[in-house]
């Protein structure tokens, strides 16, 4: 009983959308053009971004990448056209004193391997120990490491060595993936001994010698607390490094000094004064090694170390070293005990103060004054002490951050459940608040490897003014300037971008919460 | 039955300073001290044994011994006669004016860029992005030795400024204009970029109020007058508003102040400079009749050295990325439910940024704002790789050499650096506390 005259039995197709709602013009009006503010500014940026691209890009495509000498390179632009502009991409052919500075040719399979490991050894804290990425890791590693030993022109036995070495690894990260962290603590010695060469066995006895203090310490802190026990690690660990025994006869020395006559102190300390010659036990245990089994490599100076390779090691030691200073200086400067958090908050802020080149000075001019007479060790041991030192107070006021941030409950439960001190900075405080605190621990470790560069100033071979300079000093290269900064610089970007992305990526993987 | 007791009084036992809790931060405390203080003394009997060894001793008094070299840059007058205590001084005064210029050009930069960052555009977003990573991932000592190079190798000689006898033969007459030289000068024939650093013109007074020394130290008392009428013009402006604040509190309607406040902060200064006859002398080659150039370099002027415009320009676009970083964190950590209440009460965007958004993020970017200017500060020092003198030029450098004191140079300017440190993080603590939020 319908009384309508029309009623439509179909529904009508659905159009598309008029030109200006879809496909590229609806992008383009929403993202580029959807204001006149935005028009203009999309307009300037094409402009900005066209001179740009128009100036830069002929240089870099029509670069020369084969020539001796930068006449050569002008001479081959000229023959290519009245006005050719184009890089001198020759002077690449430097690259290996940007990379190793001056360390011996036939020996670059050294640093090339102990970079290599260092990503192994990196490899299971970076990935949790999942067995997947280490694998494949380790692996492509590995072939890496080949390919680029062909390219270095290694010879065979040490190809083949890096080829054993590395099969052996990749087959234990596919089969017990954990059990690599053992490759990570043995690194620094391992290191170490591949790039400054020498007996294997003084690294081997450094690295005994920390086990035996960290087992001596795991052994008797449940048995006789915490006290005692970091007493007995300390006396062991200067033991086997130092030689308290002297410090204390010249300490006594000094004391009797100044009430006894010198020849009668003499007297007196004499039974005792063959005693100066047993500590530090170290080198003997080194020494004896030695001379049991001879193991050792061909030694390099530290003043043959230049180039990236410098800045890898300056780089990479002070920020290993620097994250658990760090840590340790934060929970100082949250200590409840006043004299603890009063030399925690001196110590931190006195460092973030001073920029770091006086510190890098201190080390180079300053350090001579304030150890023992006759103390005189490298200065890239120096540069790395006060460069950690700088960097574990930046680390340490991060880490502070991440424990401020959490909520007052945290400590307290953990209280409610018992832990001690250290079983609730382990077990509750630490995880969460170094997570929190990641974005900054990593940007800490970017600033810490472009700082590097500054150790040119104290007459170190970094990559950027060092090597730069030794090369714009052969007369082949004498008045070129934008390519040496623009390959170093992008090195220097490869580096520290992967290392913010991957600060993401730890960031998503550790977020817990569900916003 | 059981009796409530007190707990058992027990003696004291040695064994209580290391198990129990009461007791052992105290046994803690006292081992960090003896080790502490062991280390001090330490340290202190290895520098007297050292400095014996050497023959030296701590003395200050080099301070007050003449210099014998010469500084460029000299914001106060200085010659190689002059003590070293003069040269640490403008020292200090190069670190501070490089600083401050640079914490206020990258603050511009920054906002910017991060501001520009969060658009809507997509093209200005991306390019914002490219220039953040690439500035902050890449060593700051490379942008500023690249920034060096830029300047020194590029431009133009001093001589190609000058207009020569053949040019003036050449020229056909005033039909053709004026005649130019083969490198010409910027912004409206005032600046001159050269190898040998930028001319720039020079502010002049005709009627001067003059110079007083204090200590040494001459005090411009026209500059003094200048900013004091500025400054008192910017009070009254607080007045201004803070009478529309009152009207707006007492009737709902705010009266319309933006011109009377443009003119109570810039009409006085302007006034002010007028009466004192304020020129500029423009930086040019001495010329003859002919309108031929004489000389080797431009008269008049100031000439910035290259080292300054480098260090500054390459610390600007490098902090300004951090900055960038800040406020755009900043920005996005106030969560849209704060846009949307605004929108919600009728509140344009201009005035939803400026009124909610943006008093609530610079909680956020004021503390990395503190922490980048105090960084800006003590990059200054990296102008050694390009020979800027600084206070590292200066005291922790040539001074350094000349005397040998390497100790009490690194500790006095370790010391200047801390306290330029503090006086900063103090200065902006104070301006945080002050727009924090204010809790229960």
């Amino acid at each position: 009983m319908s009384d309508s005259s029309f009623i439509r039995s179909e529904m009508l197709q659905p159009q598309i959308p008029p030109v200006s709602e879809r496909g590229i013009v609806k992008w383009l009006r929403e993202n580029l053009f959807s204001g006149w503010l935005n028009s203009i500014l999309t307009i300037l940026a094409l402009v900005a971004l066209y001179f740009a691209l128009s100036n830069s890009l002929p240089w870099v495509l029509n670069g020369v990448w084969d020539a001796g000498s930068l006449n050569d390179c002008r001479a081959i632009l000229a023959a290519r056209g009245e006005d050719a502009v184009g890089a001198c991409w020759a002077v690449l052919s430097r690259w290996n004193q940007f990379i190793y500075g001056f360390y011996p040719v036939e020996l670059y399979w050294r640093p090339t391997l102990a970079a290599a490991l260092l990503i192994v050894a990196l490899a299971p804290v970076l990935y949790f120990g999942l067995r997947r990425p280490t694998t494949y890791m380790t692996g492509g590693i590995g072939l890496l490491l080949l390919l680029s030993l062909f390219g270095l022109k290694t010879d065979t036995w040490h190809i083949g060595l890096a080829a054993a070495v590395f099969g052996a690894l990749t087959a234990v990260a596919w089969l017990l993936p954990k059990k690599l962290l053992y490759v990570t603590l043995a690194f620094p010695g391992i290191g170490f001994w591949l790039l400054w060469g020498g007996s294997a066995w003084g690294p081997v006895a450094v690295m005994i010698g920390l086990g035996l203090v960290g087992a001596l310490a795991l052994w008797t802190i449940p048995r006789i607390g915490m006290i005692l026990a970091a007493l007995l690690a300390a006396l062991l660990f200067l033991s086997w490094f130092m030689d308290p025994i002297s410090s204390v006869l010249d300490f006594f020395g000094m004391i009797l000094g100044w009430v006894l006559a010198p020849e009668t102190v003499a007297s007196i300390l004499r039974p005792v004064a063959g005693l100066r010659d047993l500590l530090p036990l170290q080198p003997h245990v080194s020494g004896g090694l030695q001379s049991l089994l001879p193991v050792s490599l061909e030694q390099v100076d530290s003043d043959q170390f230049g180039g990236f390779l410098l800045a890898f090691v300056i780089g990479v030691t002070a920020i290993s070293a620097s994250l658990p200073i760090g840590i340790v200086l934060a929970l100082g400067r949250r200590s409840d005990m006043p004299l603890v958090k009063m030399i925690c908050v001196g110590f931190i802020e006195f460092v973030r103060g001073v920029p770091l080149i006086t510190m890098l000075f201190t080390a180079s001019l300053l350090l001579q004054y304030f150890l023992p007479p006759q103390t005189n060790f490298d200065l890239i041991l120096r540069v790395i002490i006060l460069v950690t030192l700088f960097a574990a107070a930046y680390i340490a006021e991060v880490v502070r951050g991440g424990l401020a941030a959490l909520p007052r409950g945290q400590y307290e439960a953990a209280d409610a459940l018992g832990l001690d001190y250290w079983q609730a900075q382990r077990l509750i405080i630490l995880p969460q608040a170094l997570k929190i605190s990641i974005p900054g621990i990593v940007s800490s470790f970017i600033g810490l490897f472009k700082d590097t560069t500054l150790v040119a100033l104290v007459g170190l071979a970094d990559p950027l003014q060092g090597i730069r300079k030794i090369v714009l000093a052969d007369t082949d290269w004498k008045g070129i300037y934008w390519e040496p900064f623009i390959f170093v610089g992008c090195i220097f970007f490869v580096v520290c971008f992967s290392m913010s992305r991957y600060s993401m990526y730890l960031e998503q993987k550790l977020k817990t919460d569900h916003r | 039955m059981t009796v409530a007791m007190d707990a058992p009084k027990d003696a004291f036992r040695l064994s209580q300073l290391i198990y129990d809790t009461r007791y052992r931060s105290y046994t803690i405390q006292v081992i960090v001290l003896l080790v502490f203080v062991a280390f001090l003394a330490w340290l202190l009997n290895n520098t007297a044994a050292n400095l014996a060894a050497k023959d030296k001793d701590i003395d200050f008094s080099f301070l007050w011994a003449r210099a014998g070299y010469d500084i460029d840059q000299q914001l106060i007058p200085y010659t190689n006669d002059s003590t070293h205590f003069r040269a640490l001084l403008i020292g200090l005064l190069n670190t501070m004016a490089v600083a401050i210029l640079a914490c206020i050009s990258a603050t511009v930069l920054g906002v910017t860029v991060g501001i520009l960052r969060l658009s809507k555009n997509w093209l200005v977003a991306r390019l914002m992005t490219v220039y953040v990573e690439v500035f902050r991932n890449v060593p700051l000592l490379l942008w500023i030795v690249l920034c060096f190079a830029l300047f020194s190798e590029l431009p133009k000689e001093p001589k190609d400024f000058k207009v020569t006898q053949e040019m003036v033969d050449s020229w056909a007459g005033p039909e053709e204009g004026r005649i130019y030289p083969a490198a010409s000068m910027i912004f409206m024939d005032t600046v001159a970029v050269t190898n040998r650093g930028t001319n720039v013109p020079k502010p002049l007074l005709h009627r001067p109020l003059g110079v007083i020394d204090v200590g040494g130290i001459p005090i411009n008392l026209s500059t003094i007058a200048v900013l004091a009428v500025f400054g008192a013009s910017l009070w009254v402006n607080r007045r201004i508003r803070a009478h529309a604040k009152a009207v707006q509190e007492a009737t709902g309607v705010r009266p319309v102040t933006w011109w009377k406040s443009l003119a109570v902060i810039f009409l006085p200064t302007i006034v002010m400079l007028a009466v004192l006859g304020l020129h500029f002398e423009v930086p040019a080659f001495p010329a003859n009749e002919a309108g031929v150039s004489k000389g080797f370099n431009f008269q008049g002027g100031i000439n910035v050295a290259h080292s300054f415009t480098a260090l500054l320009i390459a610390l600007t676009v490098y902090s300004a990325t951090y900055i960038a970083e800040g406020v755009r964190a900043g920005i996005l950590a106030i969560s849209k439910g704060q846009t949307e209440a605004a929108y919600a009460l009728g509140l344009r965007p201009g005035r939803t940024m400026s009124l909610i958004i943006l008093p609530q993020a610079l909680r956020v970017i004021i503390p990395p704002l503190i922490s980048q200017y105090l960084n800006i500060t003590k990059n200054t020092t990296l102008g050694m790789a390009i020979s800027y003198l600084d206070l590292k030029g200066t005291l922790g450098g040539i001074t350094l050499n000349q005397t040998g004191r390497e100790l009490e140079c690194m500790l006095l300017m370790m010391l200047i650096y801390l306290c330029i440190s503090l006086m900063i993080s103090a200065v902006m603590n104070v301006y945080n506390n002050s727009v924090k939020l204010k809790e229960r």
